[in-house]
């Protein structure tokens, strides 16, 4: 099985696919460094100083005067003392909330590549992992060895894998290395809120709380992965159906986009949860972002791409161990 | 001779249409066995079930004693084969490529890859990209994949497609040299006629999803030996040799019948005695072609 597996990451090695993923990254991570370092210096200008310091103390007064008055309710006052918490240490560790350092573009970064840009990465690396061995006639050879079909497909499935940790990996890295240069590397313990809840149309902040930068990104990159594998495990499918790679990236393309504007549409189109690609933004939940369509929530979006990755994944199976190669 | 390969009453049906009807025609050591037969005859779906890359309807394929369907492994492990063109990782070199096949069969070392490089002549090449490699090349490389792990049975189909005529008389010598020297059988597909004929020692002529004869080259040669007549004038000569026997066909100015060793001198002495000058009458062994046509009733070959 080693060995297979070792066949396969070589294969995707030498197609050179990650390495083109590496550089649209890198490439784009460069491009939003820019762009975020020109809206902090914007920011600053629009503030008229550069001391950001006596801001945050007005700020800090701001809550607390707003905390001494009374018929405040109770919910209301916890988050605002989470929120005084979170300015004194941005006080204390003298950093500057609205030009933070490499981890906060990291995080903003999974936040915002998870829906869209994450799965397209993915897409691009695996859509041809099978595909191409039926379009090229490689797969006559590879099916014609004594190993069982099932072991050959598992072994591009753990080389699937394997892509996909790489990318959520390289995403991260690139991320924080390229920002860092511009932002200092600084920032692994920033406090952050979460533990946000909707009720309805409502944003529920009993269980909010404050948890250490690190962390969450820890929960975020999780997340990303967790996506990443199931829209990976969708289109090894596809890939197994389809001869034509073009044709695979067209289907999976046309599903992710959809996703992204259903999201933003959809509200009173119930059952459009149950579409794996509005269910992507799984980041969200831990932002306090309200979800596209009432009454999901993390749990529930977790599940829905858990049915679909472990549907496709069995479809993937069945099918190529049955199916006649022509 | 052992028996390598035994095909028992394999069928295929797509849908209802059956496209393969009861094949069943066994391999021995050591002997190169061709499959003839015109494009959609069969010859490569037959050829693909036994690979296994086609589940048959029904039927059943031994390989060296065991079942294709129930132990696929360690009756695959028997066979090499090139299905159609030989399509390697284009990215990859030749090298790999071979090591890729290698770590997918137990216990092959690097010594058997440059052994089966050597085989097939590639030494100097073997570390460029296949994508740089002539067709020829490639088949070669195929050749050398299929060898690799020491099998009984290479299965080639149409194994001389895109070669140019030096590269096929290499192709032909070492196909007869694997089954000669190395005991392999061989099974070759081809709807090329002359070729079946100049490499293998039994064929099977394969229609429309069945075997129409199986037998050696040289009995179906033999037994379809034609003589020719070069006679003047040609028409009353025909007309006279048509009450002894059947005029098969009339070919630059010759009249071609049967064979019959007997009959020649005494249907010579009859022209003669006639008037009619027989300047030539020589024994001529027919093409697989005129073979072909006869068979299948008419049917063209492409």
């Amino acid at each position: 099985m080693t060995n297979l597996v070792y066949n396969e990451m070589l294969k995707v090695v030498r197609k050179k696919r990650l390495l083109i993923v590496a550089s649209i990254i890198a490439v784009l991570v460069a491009l939003f460094t820019y762009a975020q370092f020109r809206h902090v210096q914007d920011v600053q200008k629009r503030l008229g100083t550069s001391d950001w310091r006596t801001q945050l103390q007005q700020q800090i007064i701001d809550t607390q005067n707003r905390l001494n008055s009374s018929g405040l309710a109770e919910e209301w006052r916890k988050f605002l003392q989470i929120r005084l918490q979170q300015q004194q240490y941005y006080l204390d560790h003298d950093i500057n909330p609205s030009a933070p350092g490499a981890p906060t573009f990291m995080r903003m970064f999974v936040e915002n590549s998870i829906e869209l840009f994450l799965p397209l990465m993915i897409m691009v690396v695996v859509a041809d992992l099978v595909s191409s061995e039926a379009s090229g006639g490689t797969i006559k050879l590879l099916l014609t060895r004594p190993v069982k079909r099932w072991k050959v497909l598992l072994s591009k499935y753990i080389a699937m894998l394997l892509s996909v940790s790489f990318i959520v990996l390289l995403l991260a890295l690139l991320s924080y290395l390229i920002s860092g240069a511009v932002f200092g590397y600084g920032g692994w313990n920033l406090p952050l809120l979460t533990g946000f809840t909707i009720n309805g149309e409502e944003l529920n902040t009993t269980n909010v709380h404050l948890i250490a930068q690190w962390k969450y990104l820890l929960v975020e990159l999780s997340l990303a992965w967790f996506v990443s594998v199931v829209v990976g495990t969708l289109t090894f499918m596809l890939s197994v159906l389809m001869r034509s790679t073009a044709a695979v990236m067209g289907v999976m393309l046309a599903a992710l986009i959809s996703g992204a504007i259903l999201s933003s549409m959809v509200s009173s189109w119930q059952s459009a949860k149950y579409l794996f690609m509005v269910n992507l933004s799984l980041t969200d939940y831990i932002s306090g972002t309200a979800p596209p369509i009432t009454g999901m929530t993390l749990g529930f979006s977790m599940s829905v791409l858990a049915v679909w990755g472990l549907v496709a994944l069995f479809v993937s199976f069945i099918v190529f161990t049955k199916r006649d190669v022509y | 001779m052992r028996e390598t390969l035994i095909v028992q009453e394999v069928r295929k049906a797509i849908g209802k249409k059956e496209i393969i009807k009861g094949l069943s025609f066994t391999l021995k050591e050591g002997e190169v066995f061709g499959f003839l037969g015109p494009n959609g005859a069969g010859k490569t779906t037959t050829i693909r079930m036994l690979v296994g890359l086609i589940k048959p309807t029904s039927g059943c394929i031994t390989i060296c004693g065991f079942d294709l369907q129930r132990q696929f492994s360690e009756a695959i492990r028997h066979i090499g084969c090139i299905v159609e063109n030989p399509e390697l990782y284009p990215y990859l070199s030749g090298w790999e490529n071979l090591e890729h096949f290698a770590r997918m069969v137990p216990n092959i070392s690097k010594e058997r890859i440059q052994e089966v490089v050597e085989l097939v002549g590639l030494q100097n090449r073997i570390h460029d990209r296949v994508r740089t490699y002539s067709l020829g090349m490639r088949q070669r490389l195929g050749i050398a994949q299929a060898l690799l792990g020491k099998p009984k049975v290479l299965i080639l189909d149409e194994p001389t497609n895109g070669l140019d005529p030096v590269g096929i008389r290499e192709m032909r010598e070492f196909i007869r040299f694997l089954a000669e020297k190395e005991g392999l059988s061989v099974l070759v597909s081809s709807h090329l006629l002359s070729e079946i004929q100049l490499m293998c020692d039994r064929v099977a002529i394969m229609a429309k999803g069945q075997i129409i004869r199986i037998d050696t080259v040289d009995n179906l040669l033999k037994e379809q030996a034609r003589t020719a007549w070069k006679v003047e004038p040609l028409e009353k000569a025909k007309s006279l040799l048509e009450k002894e026997t059947t005029i098969l066909a009339e070919r630059d100015g010759m009249l071609i019948t049967y064979y019959e060793a007997k009959k020649l001198a005494e249907w010579n002495d009859m022209l003669v005695r006639e008037g009619i000058r027989v300047s030539e009458i020589h024994p001529k062994l027919p093409t697989l072609e005129d073979l072909f046509i006869e068979l299948t009733g008419g049917e063209t070959i492409d």
